[in-house]
């Protein structure tokens, strides 16, 4: 037997089918099927956690998604812990482990329990008003205090073993929810030839039609009818039925997110299945068919374990076979709630009675109640309920007060009515309108391509939802073009159309301001909770939610935003559409980060660039560093050689010998056109119409604001061809900053730009020997000095394959930048490398580029200037056109501030003790005795050893630096202050004849 | 994530595609030089930053890579259209979308609406 | 006011609370006050509250279009630092920093000021050159801010991976201890009782449809949708709408308003003990005093007033976060949200005179302004009331972006707010 309140012959379930779980240690017999909520009923297990705040004893409300209450934690190991799942949504299967949250040591004893006795103190918002004195203990007492009852379920503490997935899926139509209303949809633009996409939180489909037994659809009970659309939408080539797939997020433009769970309800999933799948899906047309959930009663302590909505109760019966008591009261304010009564009475569970806070409920159900000899109570309301860990009693009495009597009961049901779940139609940017007749928020101005149906348009009547959602399915397949060739009939039957509904306090919880009559189970928010923050001058809905914390829990106010919202109006003496809605916002229920991230996690985080050489590279001993998404080789370290010393070794050989670097990263950008050199005049500072085909020429480039954007060297190989570079960071932005002034600032210019950055390998040889070097591989160009002078680019062969050879250097080194085709860049580097280390070079790395660079006053666009520097603040002011007409930035150059006296300016630092070497970051003060906050006047940008120079070597930005050569400046540092000379940028080599060999 | 028309590739892409690139019909003046600092300042720093209709540029970055021009309503994201760099301001009052409603009571003033509604 | 304190709770406690007065009132609009402030957000009230306090100036009306509190003071993720590179920020976001401490007691109101710490994460060279940049200059004005090696940040926030495997593997952090978060919810409410005790009309659903003017160009008042109110002094704190109110003076603004998202997870115990960011892979979090994790996502890349964004933006924000802390990956998003906020082209506020005589603005705070409210509200209230700048918000012109002379945190750090 699974469990003792499994009822024969009722339920969906296979008796044969078994599974067994543990709740708290303890084993349950469970059948395949079932949720852990009705798994655990079977077993007479109300009692499944504890609440937010006074830790009271709670139970199972619902038997789906909107469940406040019984949150449990799951595990299936140690790094597979999931907190705060529904048990009302969570499959069992067998072995699982489930556990109760937020209670120490014990579910049935908690400590934290006294907080139900302490909660006259803890009223709404009793935070703001107090634990402010003596300040002090703020951070040290009573925050950490608080902090510590935070949370519910524990959070996992090591990584994630399972996966996710992603999919994009274009439907026609897609149709949120695959109950009546949505199957009938669905069949109907489907029967069309559109592409239509159905899914469902539940796992099979059916919506209310799982616990109303009583509808029939063209004669079949209704749950079977629905079982058998889907298995004919399944076999429609143009449908995808989507069942444990709910839709979280309606965003812009019909775009919506589904998350669906894989295998989170099987035993031993397949580990190549994701354990969840996201779904962005873009739909020509939604219908949203997301039904209707159903409120319970605002009373007394309303919150015992057996308490619960009637539907809910219902649906345990007539889908897992449980009955939720053995002897039940029924609260209600609506006719559904009988109807949960009758299905009981005749599985044999005792009604003890109905308790109807209306005088006339419906007829049909009265009527009904009577023939089956339940005893009905119109205007009367349950006051109170005893019982610690389970419902025991409820005090009845006639509403307006009178004496109270007690009934035993082991569970309690009941209904407010239900409440349009317009959630999905609110998140597409729609407006809800309330229906005073009916004290409903529904649809009404629409902002997308949706259209609602069913109960979440508040359409009751069984055969109008069909209707409408018929003809929904029929006219949106119809404006993606398809359309029916016959029109599709379904008759649906149902015991009682339901009348009735209340929203707000019911007579139990009385004006009082004490009693726990509760909105919000799971934050432990009461009817008076929102009668004190209306006092305390919250008027807004918006106020009333964050004061009282009233709709903010998991469930996002699912059954309690109307009670809340409907409290606050008849304290204020407002209508309930003056006060206002709360937002509704996505998700709809909560989805997995890890569903959200679904691939995007570790390499696929984000893509990693590579050059054509990192494998030569990584073999040859490279440390790599990050630059954007690129690996560069930061530095080789050889064995037995920290980092220092190898880019000391690397600085030196280059110098004395030669070395070989990878420059692939440097952005290349090919620029073609009868117009080239009138757009290069445009987007650079410098003049380019001079630049003869063959020579090179550093540009600089401003924003339109003039500061320095990006740098580099550009090879003129023919009168309308231009090679030009970037920085590594900046060769996307360039790019689209290029092709942004070409498209629409100077499109009478006749030019084309093609990125090449990944299209050539770069190999730089820079040193003495650089010419010796790759001279034997080199064919068709003459290296010498005078045919290949410094600042020229050819083109040619190496190593038979073709080049374009730059005369260039960012060491002030006799140097050759090697362009091959990138698939030839290995072979190139290791043939460059066979003819460079017998001669006594090696590899060199961006470390030590960068201490070469800076030996020579190189500068460093990004690193030794900032977006608030000019051409003229780096030194750079020679490579602005004096004479040109027009270039981007030339009038952003000319603003006040920009030629205003005692900017910042880059000039070279020396320390006084040349062994000190400055920290990059570090700021610079003229007088080093001054206290703080001090007056600074610069900073380092650039600090390395430089192992040529003997010394250390710094750059620096400095308030009106070049008049201030020679002067001695300090760098405060934490422990001492450096005193450091100003100087030149040029450390190496100051006349600059290396270059020129 | 939007949908966007590319008036070159005469198709709807996803926003992933595309990258926002400022506000259109500003033309760099070709007078730069003589420009006045406050004339400057107009041109590379103030913004209408409309609330409603505003016409604004967009790049087909992972697409044709060119740049367009679309008429967006600030307050619905929604795109009135699209079209194609160096043409002029398309007459909008023709475009506007019209929003269908099948109940017809009166909306609710959330301040989400409110947003919505203020012009 | 009644004062509010453990006693008063006990006290109330024993007669089921029934003692409590609203904590702010609701009046009609007078025909004229002397300063009409619009935006009745935290930057707004707090104006409001130093121009009674400090300046004897009680005749204001603070004008609120929807409910106050509910623009992005209600919609940020509440981090406070004041680690900035510039003395014009550093000395603004310290002010308001220093103010954070004591600000309860100031307003007899628990702001939950959480001193708990901000860290930022440095994932290669170029951050760490930034990041020493801003330390190296924080010392020199008198800010704390340190640099922890990885190991360090770990010790300091556990979940934290700093393997060498990552895809963006840290290589230290820059570290505000008394950085952290506040309430936001309780800094526009404690700021409204505490003007509204000192005489302050805050108006809600009042929207402002016009500024009027004098013949001789100064301000006359506002046009609203609850009728015309005059006042000779008009500050606009409105955040995401600057430019709209402003328009409607006739003023253009150098701001562009953008969507920017939110995110909370649901509710767990105690697992996460400070403030975290990465700018270089897009990601804040915290851990709210409920259990929920408080994510901070990017802007969406067009000008928008819709107060929602696109799911892309979220799930490249839990992509970092989870990078960051892998064990969050079964951790469930409860609720997404956005705001608005406009954004100035050096990424720092404008707090200000205007061309307007009597029209003051404070705007352009970006993604970052919650960490500002008391600070911003103090000096600018002391603008309006001298019709002339503090030193602190001095460097903070309009007229910046005319001169050149920016204060371009943006550029010089490439670190968000």
């Amino acid at each position: 037997m699974s469990g003792a309140n499994r009822i024969p012959g009722a339920g969906r379930l296979t008796p044969a089918k078994t599974a067994r779980f543990f709740f708290d240690g303890k084993s349950y017999a469970a059948l395949e099927g079932d949720t852990v909520a009705s798994a655990l009923l079977a077993n007479g297990v109300h009692l499944v956690g504890r609440s937010f705040k006074y830790h009271r004893p709670r139970g199972i409300v619902s038997a789906g998604a909107e469940e406040p209450n019984a949150l449990i934690g799951v595990e299936r190991d140690a790094a597979r812990k999931q907190p705060n799942v529904r048990a009302t949504v969570q499959d069992v299967f067998d072995g699982m482990k489930v556990v109760s949250q937020n209670r120490w040591p014990s579910l049935a004893f908690d400590v934290g329990a006294v907080n139900n006795l302490l909660a006259p103190f803890f009223a709404a918002g009793f935070y703001y008003k107090t634990f402010m004195w003596p300040k002090q203990a703020w951070k040290h007492v009573y925050e950490p205090q608080i902090r510590a009852a935070a949370g519910l379920g524990v959070s996992p503490t090591e990584d994630d073993t399972d996966h996710y997935s992603s999919r994009y899926a274009h439907c026609d139509v897609l149709v949120i929810g695959a109950g009546l209303a949505g199957l009938s949809a669905a069949l109907a633009a489907a029967k069309t030839g559109a592409r239509v996409i159905i899914c469902d939180e539940q796992p099979e489909v059916g919506g209310a039609l799982h616990y109303d037994k009583s509808v029939t659809i063209d004669g079949l009970d209704g749950f079977t009818w629905a079982q058998a659309t889907a298995a004919n939408l399944k076999r429609m080539t143009n449908v995808k039925v989507l069942p444990r797939t709910t839709a979280f997020g309606y965003y812009a433009q019909n775009f919506v997110g589904l998350n669906e769970r894989v295998t989170e309800h099987l035993a031993k999933p397949d580990k190549k299945l994701p354990r969840e799948r996201l779904w962005q899906v873009r739909a020509k047309r939604v219908i949203i068919a997301t039904g209707a959930i159903e409120r319970h009663m605002v009373f007394a302590n309303n919150d015992r374990p057996g308490i619960m909505l009637a539907s809910a109760a219902r649906t345990f019966l007539n889908h897992f076979g449980v009955t939720v008591g053995k002897k039940i009261g029924v609260y209600t304010a609506n006719d559904s709630a009988y109807e949960a009564a009758f299905d009981l009475k005749r599985a044999g569970v005792t009604i003890a009675a109905i308790v109807d806070s209306r005088e006339k409920p419906g007829e049909g159900v009265l009527a009904e109640a009577r023939a089956l000899g339940i005893e009905v109570l119109t205007g009367h309301g349950v006051v109170n309920t005893s019982g610690n860990l389970r419902v025991s009693s409820m005090s009845v009495a006639r509403n307006g007060g009178g004496a109270a009597r007690s009934i035993a009961i082991d569970a309690l049901l009941m209904s407010a009515g239900w409440t349009p779940s317009v959630h999905m139609f609110s998140q597409s940017r729609g407006k809800v309108a309330y229906d005073t007749e009916t004290q409903r928020f529904l649809p009404g101005a629409y902002a997308q391509d949706c259209l609602s149906v069913g109960a979440c348009n508040g359409t009751n009547d069984l055969q109008a939802t069909i209707e409408e959602s018929l003809a929904a399915g029929e006219l949106t397949a119809r404006a993606s073009g398809y359309s029916a060739s016959e029109k599709l009939e379904l008759q649906g039957h149902n015991a009682f159309n339901w009348t009735g509904g209340m929203a707000g306090a019911a007579e139990g919880a009385g004006p009082d301001t004490t009693v726990k009559a509760f909105i919000d189970f799971q934050n432990d928010v009461c009817a008076k909770d929102i009668r004190l923050a209306v006092r305390e001058g919250m008027h807004s809905i918006e106020h009333i939610k964050r004061f009282t914390t009233n709709g903010m829990a998991t469930d996002q106010g699912k059954l309690s935003n109307i009670h809340g919202l409907a409290i606050a109006a008849e304290t204020l003496g407002r209508e309930i559409p003056k006060v206002g809605l709360t937002t509704f916002r996505a998700p709809y229920t909560p989805v997995t980060f890890g569903t959200l991230i679904n691939h995007s996690r570790g390499e696929l985080f984000d893509p990693t660039r590579k050059t054509p050489m990192h494998a030569l590279e990584e073999a040859q001993g490279a440390v790599f560093e990050d630059v954007g998404q690129w690996k560069r080789a930061w530095y080789y370290a050889r064995a037995g050689e920290d980092m220092h010393q190898a880019v000391n070794r690397e600085c030196k050989t280059v110098r004395d010998v030669a070395g070989m670097f990878d420059a692939s990263t440097l952005g290349k950008i090919e620029v073609v056109g009868p117009d080239a050199a009138q757009f290069l005049n445009l987007i650079y500072t410098n003049s380019w119409d001079t630049l003869k085909p063959g020579r090179c020429r550093y540009g600089i480039m401003l924003r339109e604001d003039g500061f320095v954007y990006d740098d580099g060297v550009v090879g003129r190989l023919a009168d309308d061809r231009f090679h030009v570079t970037t920085t590594t960071g900046g060769a996307a932005r360039v790019m689209n900053h290029m092709e942004d002034y070409l498209q629409t600032e100077f499109p009478h210019l006749d030019v084309w730009l093609t990125s090449a950055t990944e299209q050539w390998a770069v190999i730089a040889i820079q040193g003495p020997k650089a010419r010796e070097i790759i001279a034997p591989l080199v064919d068709g160009i003459d290296l010498s000095n005078e045919a290949f002078p410094h600042m020229s680019v050819r083109e040619g062969k190496i190593c038979g394959v073709p080049t374009r050879l730059f005369r260039m250097s960012f060491t002030g080194e006799l140097g050759f930048e090697v362009n091959v085709p990138a698939d030839f860049g290995p072979a190139v580097w290791e043939a460059i490398r066979a003819q460079a280390e017998p001669l006594g070079a090696c590899a060199y790395g961006t470390e030590t580029m960068h201490v070469l660079r800076a030996e020579k006053g190189y500068i460093i666009v990004g690193q030794d200037t900032d977006g608030t520097v000019t051409p003229d603040d780096a030194s750079l002011g020679w490579a602005v056109g004096k004479k040109k007409p027009d270039f981007v930035g030339i009038r952003g150059l000319r603003r006040p501030d920009l030629v205003a006296d005692g900017r910042k300016q880059l000039v070279g630092l020396l320390t006084k003790d040349p062994k000190v070497v400055l920290e990059e970051g570090a700021q610079i003060v003229a007088d080093p005795n001054q206290t703080v906050p001090m007056t600074m006047i610069g900073h380092v940008t650039s600090a390395y050893w430089s192992e040529n120079c003997g010394r250390s070597i710094a750059l620096a930005l400095v308030a009106g630096g070049k008049a201030r050569i020679g002067e001695t400046l300090y760098v405060p540092m934490p422990d001492r202050t450096i005193a450091v000379e100003v100087s030149d940028m040029v450390f190496f080599d100051k006349e600059g004849g290396r270059l020129h060999v | 994530m939007l949908l966007i028309y590319c008036p070159y590739c005469e198709e709807e892409r996803s926003e992933l595609e595309f990258r926002q690139a400022g506000d259109a019909h500003i033309a760099r003046p070709r007078n730069m030089t003589e420009m006045s600092d406050a004339d400057f300042e107009a041109f590379f720093f103030l913004r209408d930053n409309v609330k409603g209709l505003t016409f604004e540029r967009w790049r087909h970055l992972n697409g044709c890579g060119r740049f367009f021009n679309a008429a967006r309503d600030t307050v619905s994201d929604k795109f009135l259209t699209t079209y194609k760099a160096g043409l002029p301001r398309p007459d909008i009052s023709a475009l506007r979308p019209a929003a269908s409603s099948p109940v017809g009571t009166a909306p609710v003033e959330t301040y989400e609406a409110t947003e919505a509604d203020a012009k | 006011m009644r004062k509010y304190s453990v006693f008063a709770v006990a006290r109330e406690a024993m007669r089921g609370h029934r003692g409590w007065e609203a904590q702010w009132t609701s009046p009609e609009p007078r025909k004229a006050y002397d300063v009409i402030i619009i935006g009745a957000g935290g930057h707004g009230l707090g104006t409001a509250y130093y121009l009674a306090k400090e300046h004897g100036i009680t005749n204001i009306a603070v004008l609120e279009k929807g409910w106050l509190g509910g623009g992005n003071t209600g919609r940020n993720t509440t981090i406070i630092r004041s680690n900035y590179l510039y003395d014009e920020s550093a000395g603004i976001y310290d002010h308001a920093l220093k103010m954070w401490d004591g600000l309860s007691q100031d307003l007899n109101y628990n702001v939950m000021y959480s001193a708990r710490g901000v860290m930022m994460l440095s994932h290669n060279i170029h951050d760490q050159q930034v990041f020493k940049r801003h330390i190296h200059a924080n010392r020199l004005n008198g800010i704390d801010n340190e640099w922890l090696t990885p190991e360090q940040a770990q010790e300091f926030c556990p979940p934290l991976d700093i393997s060498r495997s990552a895809r963006y593997p840290i290589n230290g952090a820059a570290l505000q201890r008394r950085g952290g978060t506040a309430r936001h919810d309780a800094v526009a409410w404690g700021y409204a009782r505490a003007a509204a005790d000192r005489g302050v009309h805050i108006i809600q659903n009042c929207e402002v449809t016009g500024i009027r003017r004098n013949p001789d160009g100064s301000v006359a008042g506002v046009d609203t949708n609850r009728g015309q109110i005059n006042a000779k002094k008009v500050g606009v704190v409105a955040a995401g709408h600057t430019s709209v109110l402003m328009e409607m003076a006739g003023v253009r603004m150098p701001l562009v308003s953008y969507p920017l998202q939110a995110l909370v997870s649901e509710p767990v115990k105690p697992i996460f003990p400070c403030v975290v960011m990465s700018n270089t892979v897009h990601a804040y979090i915290s851990q709210s005093d409920k259990g929920e994790l408080v994510i901070g996502a990017g802007t969406d890349q067009y000008s928008s007033y819709s107060q929602t964004g696109g799911l892309q933006i979220i799930t490249h924000t839990l992509d970092a976060i989870c990078e960051l802390f892998p064990i969050f990956r079964r951790m469930k998003m409860m609720r997404s949200w956005g705001g608005i906020v406009d954004v100035t082209p050096d990424r720092s506020p404008i707090l200000a005179k205007t061309p307007v005589q009597g029209l003051y603005v404070n705007c352009g705070w970006g993604t970052g302004g919650f960490k500002a409210t008391p600070g911003s509200a103090n000096v600018f209230a002391h603008t309006i009331a001298n019709d002339a700048p503090h030193k602190i918000n001095a460097p903070f012109t309009l007229e910046r972006f005319r001169s050149g002379r920016l204060i371009d945190e943006a550029a010089a750090a490439a670190v968000a707010h």
